[in-house]
């Protein structure tokens, strides 16, 4: 049991990472959807830097009398993630949008019920 | 004077509520485009960098169309000079990485770009750095802008 | 201790967002999630990736999402429910990622294997060949320059993007919604 005591974060991590899962799968609201991605983008953000910390270190930023420093690597990397996610979260935006504009609702079961209707009428 | 006074009580408290919008934000704005300059030089020396220095600088310019109009703000800056931006850092960019083929360096290489090559990585981050603040302003103005004209022709 | 109470905050946030209705406070609460992250950031020694949380995700996306509220609606329609199948999924999911955690090394661990190849190595070598204190930025910039490269032009991607999607005046609304504007919507 010991051991796991180390993991605890990791696995609360996981939690809000499948709670995100959940809402854009089972929520029908679209912006409800793109919200839940965002949860779980910034799980994953957090689980990614919670493996760079070092016990007892500091913020990569050279400095005097300070010896032991956190792993800058996954830093660089989330920094990258972090802003392509953004542009994600506009583009997904700007669609839910146009949705709106085409069907007239952005709820996924009427706008189901909407394409087989028009479906029909072709 | 006589129109003030004949509104009624909260309808003045509403509009009073604006002018102290407009005085704190035009305060405001100035500074937050001083910070956005600040942490995009000091990048090397504290947190900060492009893409922070970027996002700040669009934040004041989506201030400035929330209090002011959409309008105003259209007139601020212009659809051409967004569009000129928003390719102008992403050029900067790819350039620099041009100059260091020119150089004699491989792509991206930016110790060939002086004599001594601690102070060639210093420019070429530093203007990396600045096509990255430059593109990533331009584009979040650009978004903004586009959702927030899209009532006009309701 | 701090780390844990932010975790706490983190996971009554995303259980709100699923229950809430108001998409006004879905949005509002996600915008205080990202903020949350971005102290969490700091708890972890991540001061830069902090920085660009609190700017773009509390920032940048509120006002996005708010300004599509605007243009849509503002309530979410009906509540779906528990939905059983989608629940079995998440749960299987959850148990397999956590079952793939039990190897890795404890939190904050020195001697993990991340800590042992790359990452000394900028930090010793970063500060004399380019000159700048901030390791972070010299990786960003000089490191990894090809990535920030294709960072940036997916940005201008997005924005282009976005601007070839809505940029032109919205066409005049068909009928299908007149007819629901006066049907069910509230």
């Amino acid at each position: 049991m010991d051991q796991f005591a180390g993991l605890y974060n990791y696995w609360i991590f996981i939690v809000l990472m499948m709670i995100g899962f959940y809402i854009v799968m089972a929520q029908h609201n679209l912006i409800k959807k793109v919200v839940g991605l965002n949860i779980f983008q910034v799980s994953v953000f957090v689980f990614y830097i919670s493996m760079s910390k070092v016990e007892d270190g500091s913020a990569p930023i050279i400095a005097e009398g300070i010896t032991v420093y956190s792993n800058p690597l996954p830093h660089v990397l989330i920094l990258t993630a972090i802003v392509v996610g953004v542009a994600t979260t506009a583009l997904a935006l700007a669609l839910v949008v146009r949705i709106r504009d085409s069907y007239g609702s952005i709820e996924e079961d009427e706008i189901e019920a909407e394409e087989r209707r028009r479906e029909k009428h072709f | 004077m006589k129109n003030l006074r004949a509104m009624s009580k909260r309808r003045r408290r509403e509009m009073q509520h604006k002018e102290v919008l407009r005085v704190c934000s035009k305060l405001l704005i100035p500074l937050i485009m001083l910070f956005a300059l600040y942490v995009q030089f000091h990048g090397d020396f504290g947190p900060g960098g492009g893409f922070q220095a970027g996002v700040i600088f669009a934040s004041a310019f989506i201030l400035y169309a929330l209090i002011f109009g959409v309008d105003v703000g259209m007139k601020v800056l212009s659809p051409g000079a967004r569009r000129f931006f928003l390719a102008a850092g992403l050029l900067l960019y790819a350039g620099v990485g041009i100059a260091g083929m020119l150089f004699g360096g491989r792509y991206l290489n930016y110790s060939v770009l002086l004599q001594d090559p601690v102070a060639g990585q210093h420019l070429g981050i530093l203007l990396i750095e600045l096509g990255v603040g430059v593109t990533v302003a331009a584009a979040m103005i650009t978004i903004f802008y586009v959702f927030a004209n899209q009532d006009e022709s309701e | 201790m701090i780390f844990y109470a932010l975790l706490t905050f983190m996971v009554v946030s995303a259980l709100a967002l699923l229950w809430l209705r108001n998409l006004f406070a879905v949005v509002m609460l996600s915008g205080s999630f990202s903020l949350n992250a971005a102290v969490l950031y700091v708890v972890m020694d991540a001061v830069d990736v902090a920085f660009t949380e609190a700017a773009v995700g509390a920032g940048i996306a509120t006002v996005l999402m708010l300004g599509t509220l605007a243009l849509t609606t503002s309530h979410e329609k009906s509540d779906p429910g528990v939905s059983w199948p989608h629940f079995v999924v998440v749960v299987v999911v959850g148990s397999a990622l956590i079952y793939g955690t039990l190897d890795m090394p404890r939190y904050g661990d020195p001697m993990a294997p991340i800590h042992q190849h790359v990452g000394p190595d900028y930090i010793e070598r970063g500060p004399t060949q380019t000159g700048m204190p901030n390791v972070v930025t010299s990786i960003l910039a000089s490191y990894r320059g090809y990535d920030t490269l294709g960072e940036v032009t997916v940005v201008f991607t997005a924005a282009a993007g976005v601007l070839a999607l809505i940029g032109r005046r919205r066409k005049k609304k068909n009928k299908i919604n007149k007819r629901t504007r006066s049907g069910e919507r509230s």
